[in-house]
């Protein structure tokens, strides 16, 4: 039994390779860990929206407070839901087990999901959601499709009725003057409460905080970098001139 | 000062060893930009000591806790984001210099008489490093540390007979599992450290014992003045002292530049599926080692033919093993009368020239998804890289060398 459930999985697996692997057209976007005020309005977004469902269980809410500068009483207020201290790591209070039953598996970990696809992929798949009957949650995503995820923050964007376009570029028909592609979605089944560019920034938002929370040491890191360079470098003059004064007795 | 080190001397022989290995040990005046490695190699070993020490003070050895406390190390512990960095990044780095220190070796004959034995032991420290390098990338506990622990594991599979077992006693467990990460543990950061130090020892040794090579191929102990110091050797220390120095700053220049500003190298150090932990019942799209691995991966890949009623897998793991086995026995496939490259003829200027080419694509064919055709590419290559070992003792022999200068040429 169990050497024919193995086969089977091995009969599918290039199906599944196809599924994963598949080069899928991607809006491309450079995060910015310097803005601040981007970082706080995609952790408001993060806590409220995402996070319960979401856990980001390897990070600190402290770290996020001091790094993103927000005041402790006030994060502790307005961004933690659980009833956790401030110094505890980000859980959410979902049991995993029963996620599992409600969505077929239990929503991901997003600490790092921003190093594990890539930030152009988390900014085109919050912006990829659309319409589609034929899936249980009525949505399907262009990234992701066949997504497990309901469509969460419907209420801002609106549910798109057709699939966005994603990884496609903006075009202005020389004609009629009308722009093609200027925002993901062409066509909405129902209105959100923000327009496709408010609705975009957002995400960038969002996908900036997330990418902060991947790797949050990033700004230090490449500050300190640069005085490592210097440093090496001087060092790399005074081992150079020593070395050529030794070097001269040898003939 | 000097009281205290005659003390000491009088009962350690303190003055004798720094005299000779560092003060008096003469090294030919001609090295050149390929014998920095050897020292760069050592200065990496002490950097993943150092590191590897003070990760293991916060990394968890289980397979609940280990990639929490890779995090952990990365977000909480001051300096753990620099620590793991250096390490993983000194991993691979590690292996650039070697593989740039062996490359040396190959160019200018230095496993020939009366070195091999200086060889053999590299080659032991090359193997140690891959065994140290195969387990080390376990510990994050991460989707590719666990895929490819087991796709490696698995090929002691093949091994007719006992194969199946093998693997079972290797990883303690029917699949990857926590016991597997804790005895990897043991023998990354105990066992496999202490062999490769005492290999290391060796290795010096045994080159202080002989002298080294230089790019001329020529013995500098034939050319003696009449203090018996060689005419064309210099003291290591301070001229090669001094000389490493400037290489250890052109190298931490490089290095550090990975470390703060492109730590995974686009997934390279750092494999972007190594994000999310371990999951058993989820294997990746595409499993590809890391990317030291690639040149015997491919080659693995490269043979798709069952042969005498044994699986194509089975001689993979042959090939794979063989291009490492073979790699022991080049001081006696080498009869060249010279040793350097500059004075070997054309033909083994071509074929040392396959060889490294063979071996960089290899790497890359490793790395990518195989295809049909990146397979019969593949498989030419693994030919090339065999043949240049098999055919060595004919052209070696076959070729007219060019006369062997008597001083070294600078």
């Amino acid at each position: 039994m169990r050497k024919l459930i193995f086969g089977l999985f091995i009969a599918i697996l290039p199906v599944l390779g196809l599924a994963a692997g598949g080069a899928v057209p991607l809006d491309h976007i450079e995060t910015d860990h310097t803005d601040k005020a981007s970082l706080q309005r995609g952790a408001a977004m993060f806590t409220n929206y995402c996070m319960a469902c979401h856990s980001m269980e390897y990070a600190r809410y402290k770290r996020v407070a001091e790094d993103l500068e927000i005041p402790a009483e006030l994060f502790e207020e307005n961004l933690i839901f659980t009833g956790a201290q401030i110094g505890e790591l980000m859980k959410n209070s979902m049991d995993k087990d029963m996620a599992a039953g409600w969505f077929g598996a239990p929503p991901p970990d997003l600490t790092l999901e921003s190093r594990l696809r890539g930030e152009s992929w988390v900014y085109s798949y919050l912006r990829g959601f659309y319409k589609d009957e034929t899936r249980p949650l009525g949505v399907n995503n262009v990234v992701f499709p066949a997504v497990g995820m309901p469509h969460v923050l419907v209420d801002l964007q609106g549910l798109c009725a057709v699939e966005p376009n994603i990884g496609k570029k903006a075009s202005v028909e020389p004609l009629s003057g009308n722009v093609n592609n200027g925002s993901a979605c062409p066509e909405y089944a129902t209105e959100g409460s923000m327009s496709g560019a408010e609705f975009d920034r957002a995400m960038y938002d969002l996908t900036n905080f997330m990418s902060y929370m991947a790797d949050p040491i990033k700004v230090e890191r490449e500050r300190l970098g640069i005085f490592v360079l210097i440093f090496v470098a001087i060092f790399f003059v005074f081992a150079y001139l020593l070395n050529r004064e030794y070097w001269k007795d040898v003939h | 000062m000097q009281k205290l080190l005659n003390w000491v001397d009088e009962r350690l022989p303190v003055v004798d060893a720094w005299n000779k290995h560092l003060a008096k040990y003469y090294a030919p005046k001609n090295f050149n930009f390929w014998y920095f490695f050897g020292s760069l190699a050592m200065l990496v070993l002490v950097n993943q000591l150092v590191t590897g020490i003070w990760l293991t003070m916060s990394y968890n050895p289980t397979g609940e806790g280990a990639f929490a406390s890779v995090e952990y190390i990365m977000r909480d512990v001051q300096w753990g984001w620099l620590l793991r960095y250096l390490h993983s990044t000194g991993a691979s780095a590690f292996f650039i210099v070697v593989y740039l220190h062996m490359f040396r070796g190959l160019m200018y004959g230095s496993y020939q008489k009366p070195r091999e034995l200086i060889w053999l032991f590299g080659m032991l420290i090359y193997l140690v490093l891959m065994a140290e390098a195969f387990m080390g990338y376990l510990l994050p506990w991460g989707q590719m540390s666990y895929w490819g622990a087991q796709v490696i594991v698995n090929l002691f599979g093949a091994i007719p007979v006992i194969g199946e077992d093998l693997s079972l006693w290797i990883r303690g467990d029917y699949l990857i599992s926590g016991i597997t990460l804790n005895r990897f543990f043991a023998l990354h950061v105990v066992a496999l450290p202490i062999v490769l130090l005492g290999l290391v020892v060796l290795h010096i040794l045994a080159l202080h014992e002989v002298g080294s090579n230089n790019p001329d191929g020529i013995e500098i102990k034939k050319n003696k003045d009449e203090n018996g110091i060689p005419k064309d050797g210099i003291p290591f220390h301070p001229y090669y002292s001094v000389h490493d120095l400037v290489g250890v700053a052109v190298f931490f220049f490089i290095f550090f530049i990975v470390v703060f500003f492109f730590p995974e190298m686009g997934g390279l150090f750092i494999e972007k599926p190594n994000f999310e932990p371990a999951n058993a019942l989820k294997t990746p799209a595409h499993i590809a080692p890391v990317w030291y691995f690639t040149p015997f991966y491919a080659m693995l890949r490269a043979v798709t033919i069952d042969l005498f009623g044994l699986p194509a897998k089975f001689w993979g793991v042959v090939i794979m093993g063989g291009a490492i086995a073979i790699l022991f026995v080049l001081p006696w496939l080498d009869k060249s009368p010279v040793r350097s490259i500059r004075y070997k003829g054309w033909l083994s200027k071509i074929a040392l020239t396959l060889f490294a080419v063979s071996f960089v694509i290899l790497g890359y064919l490793g790395l990518v998804p195989a295809t049909e055709g990146r397979t019969t590419v593949a498989q030419i290559l693994t030919g090339v890289y065999f043949l240049y070992f098999i055919l060595m003792p004919f052209y070696t022999r076959m070729e007219k060398t060019k006369p062997v200068p008597e001083r070294v040429t600078g």
